[in-house]
């Protein structure tokens, strides 16, 4: 069993976007990762409980249908009720509805709990390099 | 003529079925009233006594068992996740034909492994995280397990990370530790054969001698599994069929006993419409479950509990007070046989939501979703509903007449009034009239065509229900 690092990705709710999370897969697994993909519609406690039998260190939540905000909320205290008290949690992809400055979003779901939040269109090496600087790698 | 015998040691009956390898055909079968208190032997030779009435002298080349006597494979299994490593482990253990007395999930607590004690199992399945996963968790709980004061082996079967630690405080305390691969290695891939191979070497090793089966294994030949191991085997073979002979394809049988009914499914259970999500772990091809609180006897209140006084009474014709007064004597006489009209009403009734219950909570389910990204349909479970072929079997099944039978077997099908149950359409209703399923599966081990052979023959078709 080599020492990768573990993560947690899916589609939150009832997001059906199925392409991009497999897209996401092999980049996270290219850069090393060992990766649990959930794939689409997932539910918060499915990703609780997936983190929780992997051990995982991070849950990276995407959401592309923009209901990301309403279905994001108490993920983090979900967390800390399972016992995952300082696992990280991302969330990217059009998280919320229309067009809204990325600083007021970022805000708000950070204080949902996420350690970091990505706008539309962000390449996975920009995620990838957070990761390894949030887990301590190289 | 190469007669081959097989006996299948229940709790209060030594079944006993002879098959003729040269020409591959059912010569007889028979059955006893044992008990293991008074010595399975007895038994056997009693009804080997009505086998041979029937038969003729018969020379057996070899004999073979399988046993549910003095309560089967008792079973208590613990993972981490209740819907992830608890519930494969939980598969793990019904699939080799366990009766499971309890699924713990999380940590053991002190007050769980009081329970452990008092429930005696004869065999402790360890899970918990997937291979480099959670170790605390199935550590924890190997600590606790050696604490406990029963006697029973215990099958590691989590985390391999964590495999040599928990062997380590197990040992250590004087427990017996089998280790095998993971129940599950990565999240949600189901690996259970490992575990139900070392799961059927204890039962061989240690369970038959406990149950009092030693002196009778002396006139065996080979194989002593549990009985639903058996059925469970012959189902399968019934349904892939074998490289020289074909088989059944998908199909639903159903065994209902007078305190449990087992349901068992031979089919991948994959959705029939594209565009469903799936959820939850991925089911065996080979799935058998047991309805603990659903049976003809023992277990007959717990139908009413789940269907309804008022149901059994539609059905029945009877009144609702007549119905109470006749569950509670059935319930307390279990040897009662259906002997007056208003006690065959009554039973085929409860045969039929019996099925109903049993094949419904083994069935998958769907659900249609309204999305922003429009409508889509998500499915937990397996898919039976393109399955068509139901196969029953049990003594309150068998001695039905045709109708009945069919009548009692299409509650296991698709109902409107549950669109989301994802039960079979329609189906061919087939009898194991001669009760040889859990015989087949043994002979299944040695001479799979045979047995296939003459499960197709002796398998009888009871038109089809709908």
């Amino acid at each position: 069993m080599e020492n990768k690092k573990k993560i947690v990705i899916g589609v939150i709710g009832a997001d059906v976007h199925a392409v991009g999370i497999q897209i996401l897969y092999h980049a996270f697994e290219n850069a090393g990762f060992d990766v649990t993909n959930l794939g689409v519609m997932v539910s918060q406690e499915e990703y609780i409980a997936a983190a929780v039998e992997t051990d995982a260190d991070a849950i990276l939540v995407s959401s592309l249908y923009g209901h990301g905000e309403l279905d994001c909320r108490g993920l983090r205290d979900k967390c800390n009720e399972a016992g995952l008290k300082d696992i990280l949690l991302y969330v990217g992809g059009n998280i919320v509805v229309g067009k809204q400055p990325f600083d007021e979003v970022e805000a708000r779901f950070k204080k949902m709990g996420f350690n970091r939040v990505f706008g539309p269109g962000t390449p996975p090496e920009e995620t990838i390099a957070a990761l390894k600087e949030d887990l301590g790698i190289e | 003529m190469k007669p081959v015998l097989m006996i299948d040691f229940g709790s209060t009956n030594t079944k006993v079925t002879a098959v003729d390898m040269d020409s591959e055909t059912l010569l007889g079968t028979a059955a006893a009233y044992t008990t293991v208190q008074t010595d399975v032997g007895e038994g056997l030779q009693e009804a080997l006594k009505k086998l041979e009435e029937k038969t003729g002298k018969l020379d057996f080349t070899a004999r073979y068992a399988c046993s549910s006597a003095a309560g089967g494979l008792k079973m208590i299994s613990s993972g981490l996740v209740p819907e992830l490593t608890a519930e494969a482990a939980r598969q793990a253990a019904l699939g080799a034909g366990a009766k499971v007395l309890k699924v713990y999930s999380y940590e053991l607590t002190e007050d769980d492994a009081e329970e452990i004690e008092a429930l005696q199992p004869d065999i402790f399945l360890l899970t918990g995280g997937t291979d480099g996963g959670n170790k605390d968790n199935i550590i924890q709980n190997a600590q606790v397990l050696a604490e406990c004061k029963a006697d029973f082996p215990v099958i590691l079967a989590g985390n391999r990370v964590a495999a040599r630690t928990c062997e380590k405080i197990l040992t250590e305390a004087g427990r017996q530790v089998i280790r095998c691969e993971n129940v599950m290695p990565k999240f949600n891939e189901l690996n259970i054969g490992p575990a139900q191979n070392q799961i059927r070497q204890v039962f061989l090793d240690r369970i038959i001698q406990a149950k009092g089966l030693s002196q009778a294994s002396e006139l065996i030949s080979g194989i002593m599994m549990p009985t639903p191991a058996a059925v469970l085997a012959a189902m399968e073979l019934l349904s892939r069929g074998t490289e020289r002979e074909k088989g059944f394809g998908e199909l639903v049988a159903a065994d209902v006993g007078g305190a449990t009914t087992d349901i068992y499914s031979m089919t991948d259970g994959a959705p029939d419409r594209a565009g469903t999500v799936l959820k939850g772990l991925p089911e065996p091809y080979a799935k058998r479950t047991v309805e603990g609180d659903i049976g003809m006897r023992y277990s007959a209140w717990g139908i009413a509990d789940a269907v309804g006084i008022p149901a059994l009474s539609r059905l029945s014709g009877l009144t609702e007070d007549r119905v109470e007064t006749l569950l509670a004597e059935i319930t307390t006489h279990t040897d009662s046989l259906p002997d007056t009209d208003e006690k065959r009403r009554l039973d085929q009734a409860l045969a039929s939501m019996a099925i109903k219950v049993g094949v419904t909570r083994h069935a998958g389910t769907v659900e249609k979703v309204y999305t922003p990204c429009g409508e889509t349909y998500v499915q937990s479970g397996k898919d039976l509903s393109r399955v068509d072929k139901i196969i029953l079997t049990g003594g309150s099944l068998i001695h039905n007449p045709p109708e009945t039978a069919r009548d009692i077997a299409s509650y296991a099908l698709y109902d409107l009034s549950e669109p989301g149950s994802l039960r079979p359409r329609n189906a061919e209703i087939l009898i194991d009239t001669q009760y040889i399923l859990s015989a087949m599966g043994l002979l299944s081990q040695y001479a799979p065509d045979t047995a296939l052979k003459i499960m197709k023959k002796e398998l009888t078709s009871y038109g089809t229900a709908k």
